[in-house]
């Protein structure tokens, strides 16, 4: 085995060609835990958090792009600038781990790991988050739900890591609820992130916790912009709220677990969804 | 590196070297049974409890978490690189405010402590409280030890 701890960009990508079988080492909040409970070998890795290009976000107005580094840590989303552009990903940023987990875990390395409970998953597929990767053979960009194929499952080639998630900002509202046993330290039980868009009307929500993979209720969504102004956001019935929340928990494909049982998730999914439609239409 | 490569690490402003040690191991591990430093405590070893809680490069970090090998160029402040020798006055406000039981925990606190008194002299309860979210102590209910916290803010304070 051998650990290597390169500096840019291009030596990461070079050592991910070079080397077989490397494992890529980000913040190591769930691959220490991997380790020091002896579940997986460890072979040739390549710790990342050195890479500068890695630990950078930028904010293209032209485009209302916002481009965040692999490698930045929830810490940094949490408050400030990030958290004014992006209140859902801070509302996510708070709820991951302890302090100490969040100014060690990375986006970078909840896609890395891409379990369905990651905290930071459900924002990126609500805000329709691009994932740039790149290998030494060059770079590509796939839309969030192309990228998370499965539990733990994703598209990045064994040469390949994660660069850059890419988010529009957007016009409206935004926000994050998740369910767990305690505020604090808990992997969730049922998470959900909910868009409203009042420049195009349109409403996004994107499910975790509740399915093999974060979960987009599209369906849900359609009903929701037949069936009420987004671009308002102003006299929500009570009615709507309960309706679109039974109509997300549809969308879900929970099982049972030793967190919790499918019944209770697709029962909190449905009240996060309402909780979350109602907190953005309330102002 | 092979298995067993020889690395330094910057702990508590001196470089250490690192020998014989499997490439796997954490950075608490090292500081304790590698480098002579057993003042961080490790238990749930899966980042839950913060009783291994250093800082690295500026923020406060679970070292059971960290793999130590990776941690080469890192500066690493543990609970023993806080004083040279005096109580700091973060361990002696836990004394008087009586803050330690059975005092697993202790050590991973008054990091937490000084990290977040170093960053905002003036906490408010809540950013208090939420700072020592990743630190379980299972003895005293925290009323003790935020006790301790206020009482340091205050002694800080006045001088």
């Amino acid at each position: 085995m051998s650990i290597h701890i390169p500096t840019s960009l291009d030596d990461a990508l070079a050592l991910l060609h070079e080397l077989p079988q490397v494992q890529l080492l980000a913040g190591g909040t769930d691959f220490m835990v991997e380790v020091n409970f002896n579940k997986h070998d460890v072979h040739d890795v390549v710790a990342l958090r050195r890479v500068t290009e890695l630990q950078q976000w930028h904010h293209d107005e032209t485009t209302n792009t916002v481009t965040i580094g692999a490698g930045v840590v929830y810490a940094e989303m949490e408050h400030g600038e990030l958290a004014t552009l992006f209140p859902a990903l801070a509302e996510a940023a708070r709820t991951v781990g302890s302090p100490q987990i969040r100014a060690a875990g990375t986006l970078g390395g909840n896609l890395g790991t891409c379990s369905p409970a990651g905290d930071g998953l459900p924002v990126l597929f609500a805000l329709d988050a691009v994932v740039n990767l790149a290998s030494h053979r060059g770079t590509r960009s796939l839309p969030i739900g192309e990228f998370m194929l499965g539990p733990k499952r994703n598209a990045l080639a064994q040469d390949e890591l994660v660069v850059s998630i890419s988010m529009k900002t957007n016009s409206g509202w935004q926000g994050y609820a998740k369910v767990g046993t305690r505020n604090a330290m808990v992997i969730s039980v049922a998470s959900a992130s909910l868009v409203l868009d009042t420049v195009s009307g349109t409403a996004r929500i994107a499910l975790g916790s509740v399915g093999p993979t974060i979960i987009r209720c599209t369906q849900a969504e359609q009903w929701l912009q037949t069936h009420y102004d987004i671009s308002a956001r102003k006299d929500l019935d009570e009615a709507i709220a309960t309706e679109f929340g039974l109509r997300v928990s549809q969308e879900s494909r929970p099982i049972d677990d030793h967190r919790s049982t499918a019944q209770y998730r697709r029962h909190a999914v449905g009240v996060l969804a309402k909780r979350l439609l109602q907190r953005g239409c309330v102002q | 590196m092979s298995e067993t490569q020889i690395y330094s690490l910057r702990v508590n402003g001196k470089l250490r070297e690192v020998t014989d040690a499997w490439l796997g191991e954490s950075l608490l591990y090292v500081l304790r049974e590698r480098l002579g430093l057993p003042g961080s405590k490790g238990a749930c070893e899966q980042g839950e409890c913060g009783s291994c809680t250093v800082v690295m490069d500026g923020a406060a970090v679970c070292s059971c978490l960290v793999l130590a090998a990776s941690a080469v160029g890192a500066d690493i402040t543990t609970i023993e690189g806080l004083t040279d020798g005096a109580l700091t006055d973060v361990q002696q406000a836990f004394i008087d405010e009586g803050a330690v039981q059975c005092g697993f925990c202790t050590p991973g606190l008054i990091v937490a402590v000084h990290h977040l008194l170093d960053n905002t002299p003036k906490p408010s309860e809540m950013e208090v409280k939420e700072a020592l979210s990743g630190n379980i102590c299972r003895c005293t209910g925290y009323g003790r030890i935020f006790a301790a916290v206020t009482r340091v803010i205050d002694q800080r304070a006045q001088q």
